[in-house]
């Protein structure tokens, strides 16, 4: 199997401080990878510095994807190439609808890869289509880009926007937090629908409950900016009974 | 440039030896300029935008005494003014008319270094001190500034050293007592030194018969980390005109709140500035204004954001009933690079009859892009429902006005920190809401 | 980021894409301004003795004004003898005296859009054309005719209906109001007039287009809108110029009559030349737009989307006279390069039960300054008036200025009136937001600036609304760098 993404000694900072101390992962296309750990180990840097946020800097090391150095790409061409990174905290974007603002998204992608762009009845059509992954209701769709919305209909709204644009590479950040266990079943169902033999996904979250639906092949333990641990999906029963305090402790 | 200036032009080139004669080297030397400003602009007309609905020249325009000679009012001041904020412990002093006068029975012994006097005096005794402040902020302020300081002989000076708290609340009281007409020009400078901490209280009284009108510049120095607040009430009479002018220069860390209460009064204008020079200064002003009768309040305020990372935050608030005209401007200036700046303004305004006018105008002008600015404003009049649901209990409707007033005003005292203070001001509101202020007993100011 | 600059530079350069100019012989009379320039401008439009008078008393108050200074804009001085201000693209035909379109005419408003010719309107949108001094051409006027619903150039109407013309104009906005309206009322060339007679509801959106073509001349143009009671019209009004490297100045008055019951909607999309990146050039717009809701329950709403000109001035206005009216003004303003604006509007609430709305949108980019102003005045008569005004600032960078400078008169206790105002910049996390669901950085502030200024959007009409989003875009391209 072919390497999708790897990352070789990655380090990153965020106003000067190094949050990432040289991670090194290899994530082969179809795995689905989760990354777990205690709160402020970097998990949420590490999915950030992926998808080229601005505020972080990487100061060593590098990512391959796809064969491409994903350093050197913007973050637009980055999802452009199917990178995804489902958000934590989505930000709100007012007066813009999220018809409007995905048309954009699409259109953007279809010109990166030199197709021309999608015709209104067809893009209505995707759109419906897509919302029944996460039972999206067709009102929320003409509202703006997550305002208002609780954060159930945020995470939906991620989700939702992940099977538009089929990303390659899905990164799940968080997704689960701030979900009761009905809404956490309809955004883990609309991941596994989207899955295909060709994509891959890296779930971040601090709870297995999660991944009781979305079943990881792998699992690491990231640790004060490194990972410490690489296991099958068996660790995350471990880690759900012993929690992360005998991590901490071994890696002292 | 015609009308009312004039006149005070050539009575201050007539009297210029007389007026110097009184006064120390370092006040006379800040005439000629200012002087000179005021001869090339006159007083303010209705055409500037700032004096736009205060008509200010026509208050110049009756015929005046003013005590030049520096005649010393013959007034035993404490047994006067007997208006005073129960279990307060302050230092008190008294500007009459517009000279300093100390009161003896309430002299209580200062921290060391903190000098409070007469303007006058310590113009005359630490020139070196004084040299560095006096008429640096007032030397750029409008027409009616460089008026006070061209005719300004006296006044009050504060002064807090370095690492200083005067922990007892510094008094100022200001009361007028003469048998012509008269026309005061009254000064106050405060200077706190970085890390120091004081509070003050203005109290504007006036009580005589004749018309009179007074001009106040107060100079405010806020050095970097200090504190200071200064509540400002104003309780004088319908015959009173106030031209008050508040200029604050605040370094780095500082705080400075300002509470401006207008209970009774003739025709005053307020114009606030506040510059804030140092990362990281924080300023509130706040005002209440009630009005009746003519009583004509006008409160103009600036507040000007120079460096990044400050902080401002405004309230005022205007009850008008009968035929008062209230006047609000406020401005927010940011100026460009002044990043990171929050500052937020708010306006309300109750008119209770038709009578009553209401001018209001708030202002943002902004030049840079990373910040949080606001403003609202309103004007209305008391929620009919709250007022039915209160009849509806058994609260006669006059009752449930007064209530509904009284918790209006509420929000503006709230941000006063002396309690004694914010106590005597929620009876004296109350009564002043009931028409009966200026009718306590005891006392031979509010007759 | 330093490529992308580039890119963006290219972009700002392509921006203004009606700078072109149309070569058609224009009748242009010599510049300056006096009694007699007056005299040649009224022979020439075969005016009747009262309309020269009206145009002279004008004019002789005018000598004795000065220009107003209290906006927040740095005006250069204007040379009023160095504008010509008559100029006719319009061809004589000596034979039959009529004057003829000149095919490079018809092909400039087809370049911009405006299609002369009914067969090719745009969703049925009557038009009045402007060029120059003079209006073109008006279309569907025989339809609308049928309904008794006038709708012509000023010139004509003045030749055609001069009963109604004599009894309207400057009733909303007398020749004293302010400096520009004295000197419109003096030189003022042409323009549209609309009457809408009693009962009815005009079938279709009326529109003027104006664009100015000629070099170092004026535009004064002049336009009369009466809606009688219960009546209903929507008036759609666009404006283009050439880029040029000297400023042209603009300075029109819009009058509006509003009888019982009736309605009048006015959009503006104004795309007057803005001047190059470096603030040369560029329109200087001085306009007093004003209506007055005589009749009881009428109603005026403005909306405007002003992306152009070098300099705004421009404060639409209404006066709501009637007892139970309503006064509306929606604003997108935007600025960018060194243009400056200084636009509001005045709402004077005169009758009773009278209702006012305030959406002001501002955007501030590059190096301009951008100010509402608006005064709401409550007299004392005006039992229960309602006002509710909210002004919002969006600034995209540090050199450019958003200011607000709003007036509130109450003399009248009924009154509940309030004022929001709010500024606000794009947030590094909705850029990166939309970055990483693929969407590039320009398009991504477009997008923002839109659902921005959405509020203002949705009151024009739908083939306005899109022209105007699309112009927010193209006005904003090189302002992010």
């Amino acid at each position: 199997m072919e390497n999708l993404l790897e990352i070789k000694n990655l380090h990153a900072t965020i106003d000067g401080k190094e949050i990432l101390k040289g991670i090194n992962l290899t994530i082969k296309a179809g795995e689905v990878h989760a990354i777990m750990g205690p709160n402020g180990s970097g998990k949420s840097t590490l999915s950030n510095v992926l998808v080229g946020h601005p505020a972080y800097t990487v100061t060593e090391g590098e990512i391959i994807y796809k064969g491409k150095n994903l350093l050197e790409l913007s973050p637009e061409d980055r999802s452009h190439e199917g990178l995804f990174l489902s958000f934590q905290y989505p930000v709100e974007i007012p007066g813009v609808s999220i018809t409007n603002f995905m048309r954009a998204a699409i259109n953007a992608k279809r010109e990166y890869l030199k197709q021309e762009p999608m015709s209104a009845s067809d893009f209505l059509k995707l759109m419906r289509e897509k919302r029944s992954f996460v039972n999206l209701d067709s009102k929320l769709a003409n509202r703006s880009v997550n305002e208002g919305f609780s954060g159930g209909e945020k995470k939906r709204n991620e989700i939702f926007q992940m099977a538009m644009l089929e990303p390659t590479l899905s990164i799940l950040d968080e997704t689960d937090s701030g979900l009761d266990i009905d809404a956490l079943r309809i955004v883990a169902e609309g991941v596994n629908k989207l899955k295909r033999p060709d994509t891959s996904s890296i779930v971040i979250t601090h709870y297995q409950r999660l991944l009781d639906y979305i079943k990881p092949d792998i699992v690491h333990v990231l640790y004060n900016g490194r990972i410490v641990k690489t296991s099958g999906p068996e660790l995350v029963q471990e880690l759900e009974e012993r929690g992360y305090d005998w991590i901490k402790n071994e890696n002292q | 440039m015609m009308g009312n200036e004039q006149e005070y032009i050539e009575l201050f080139g007539q009297n210029r030896e007389l007026i110097d004669s009184a006064c120390a080297e370092l006040l006379n030397r800040e005439r000629e300029q200012s002087f000179a400003r005021f001869k090339a602009s006159g007083f303010p007309t209705r055409k500037d935008e700032e004096w736009r609905n205060t008509p200010i020249a026509k208050q110049f325009g009756i015929n005046y005494g003013m005590n030049l000679k520096r005649a010393e009012a013959n007034m035993n001041t404490s047994a006067i003014f007997h208006c005073d904020v129960p279990n307060l412990k302050s230092h008190r002093v008294y500007i009459v008319n517009d000279s300093y006068s100390p009161d003896e029975g309430h002299s209580r012994e200062l921290p060391q270094g903190v000098i409070l006097g007469s303007l006058n005096a310590i113009a005359g005794s630490h020139p070196t001190l004084l040299d560095k402040y006096y008429n640096r902020l007032a030397c750029d302020g409008d027409s009616i500034a460089q008026f006070n300081t061209m005719f300004a002989q006296d006044g009050v000076v504060l002064y807090v050293p370095r690492n200083t708290v005067v922990e007892e609340t510094i008094q100022i009281v200001s009361l007028i007592q003469a048998n012509v007409e008269m026309l005061l020009n009254r000064r106050i400078l405060i200077i706190l030194e970085e890390n120091s901490k004081a509070n003050i209280l203005l109290c504007d009284h006036s009580s005589q018969e004749k018309q009179s009108l007074s001009t106040l510049v107060t100079e405010v120095f806020v050095g970097a980390g200090a504190s200071l607040n200064i509540y400002d009430i104003e309780e004088t009479a319908n015959n009173n005109t106030r031209v008050a002018t508040l200029l604050v220069k605040q370094e780095a860390d500082s705080h400075f709140n300002h509470c401006c209460i207008t209970l009774t009064n003739g025709f005053t204008r307020n114009s606030t500035n506040v510059a804030l020079t140092g990362r990281g200064a924080e300023t509130s002003i706040n005002g209440l204004a009630i009005g009746d009768k003519t009583q004509h309040i006008d409160n103009h305020t600036l507040v000007d954001h120079k460096v990044p990372d400050c902080t401002s935050n405004e309230l005022y608030k205007y009850i008008l009933d009968e035929s008062s005209t209230g006047v609000f401007a406020g401005k927010m200036h940011i100026h460009p690079d002044a990043q990171r700046t929050a500052s937020q303004q708010t306006n309300r305004n109750l008119c209770l009859t038709n009578c009553a006018q209401m001018y209001a105008q708030p202002q943002l002008e902004i030049y840079a892009d990373d910040v949080k600015c606001s403003h609202g404003s309103t004007v209305g009049q008391l929620d009919e429902n709250a007022l039915f649901y209160m009849q509806q209990r058994g609260i006669p409707a006059d009752e449930a006005r007064h209530l509904l007033m009284y918790a209006f005003a509420g929000e503006v005292i709230e941000n006063i920190d002396i309690v004694p203070l914010k106590e005597r001001l929620h009876i004296l509101i109350e009564k002043r809401f009931r028409g009966e202020l200026g009718k306590c007993k005891g006392c031979n100011l509010c007759k | 980021m330093k490529k992308k600059n580039n890119i963006l530079k290219k972009l700002a350069n392509k921006a203004y894409e009606f700078g072109f100019v149309s070569k058609i012989k224009t009748d242009i009379i010599e510049s300056g301004l006096s009694e007699d320039t007056i005299r040649l401008i009224s022979r020439k439009k075969n005016e009747p003795e009262w309309m020269l008078e009206f145009r002279l008393t004008a004019y002789r108050h005018w000598l004795t004004m000065e220009m107003p200074q209290w906006a927040h804009l740095d005006i250069p001085p204007i040379d009023y003898q160095a504008i010509s201000y008559y100029a006719d693209p319009l061809k004589k035909n000596k034979e039959n005296k009529n004057k003829e379109i000149d095919p490079e005419l018809m092909k400039t408003f087809e370049k911009l859009g405006i299609p002369l010719e009914e067969r090719l309107a745009l969703s049925g949108t009557a038009v009045d054309a402007v060029m120059d001094s003079v209006s073109v051409k008006t279309t569907f006027k025989e339809e609308l005719k049928e309904k008794g619903i006038i709708f012509s150039s000023m010139g004509e109407a003045i030749q055609e209906h001069p009963e109604l013309v004599r009894k309207y104009l400057g009733t909303v906005v007398n020749y004293r109001d302010n400096f520009f309206a004295a000197l419109n009322t003096a030189v003022f060339s042409d323009g549209s007039f609309v009457y809408i007679p009693k009962g009815v509801r005009c079938p279709r959106e009326l529109s003027t287009y104006f664009r100015i073509n000629a070099a170092n001349t004026g535009q004064f143009e002049r336009t009369l809108i009466i809606a009688d009671d219960n009546s209903y019209v929507s008036y759609l009004e666009g404006c283009t110029a050439p880029m040029r490297d000297e400023n042209q100045l603009h300075a029109a008055i819009v009058e509006i009559v509003v009888n019982e019951n009736a309605e009048v909607k006015y959009s503006t999309v104004q795309n007057w030349y803005p001047g190059d990146a470096e603030g040369k050039g560029g329109v200087y717009n001085f306009v007093t737009k004003r209506g007055d809701c005589r009749g009881n329950n009428s109603k005026l709403s403005w909306t405007q989307v002003e992306t152009g000109s070098a300099i705004t001035w421009k404060y639409p206005s209404c006066i709501l006279r009637g007892d139970n009216s309503q006064g509306e003004f929606y604003s997108v303003a935007l600025t960018n390069n060194y243009q400056q604006a200084d636009t509001g509007t005045k709402m004077i609430h005169l009758g009773k039960n009278t209702k006012s709305t305030i959406i002001s949108k501002g955007i501030s980019a590059g190096k301009s300054q951008n100010s509402y102003r608006g005064l709401v005045r409550v007299s004392k008569n005006a039992d229960n008036a309602r006002n509710y005004s909210q002004c919002d600032s969006l600034l995209l960078g540090d050199k450019c200025g958003a200011h607000t400078f709003p007036y509130m008169d109450i003399h009248n206790n009924s009154a509940i009136v309030e004022h929001e105002a709010t500024t606000s910049k794009i947030s590094e996390d909705q850029l990166f937001y939309c970055n990483q669901r693929g969407i590039g950085t320009e398009e991504a502030i477009g997008l923002i600036v839109n659902g921005y200024a959405r509020e203002v959007l949705n009151k024009l009409p739908m083939e306005f609304a899109v022209e105007a989003q699309k112009l927010l875009s193209v006005s904003l391209e090189g302002a992010v760098g």
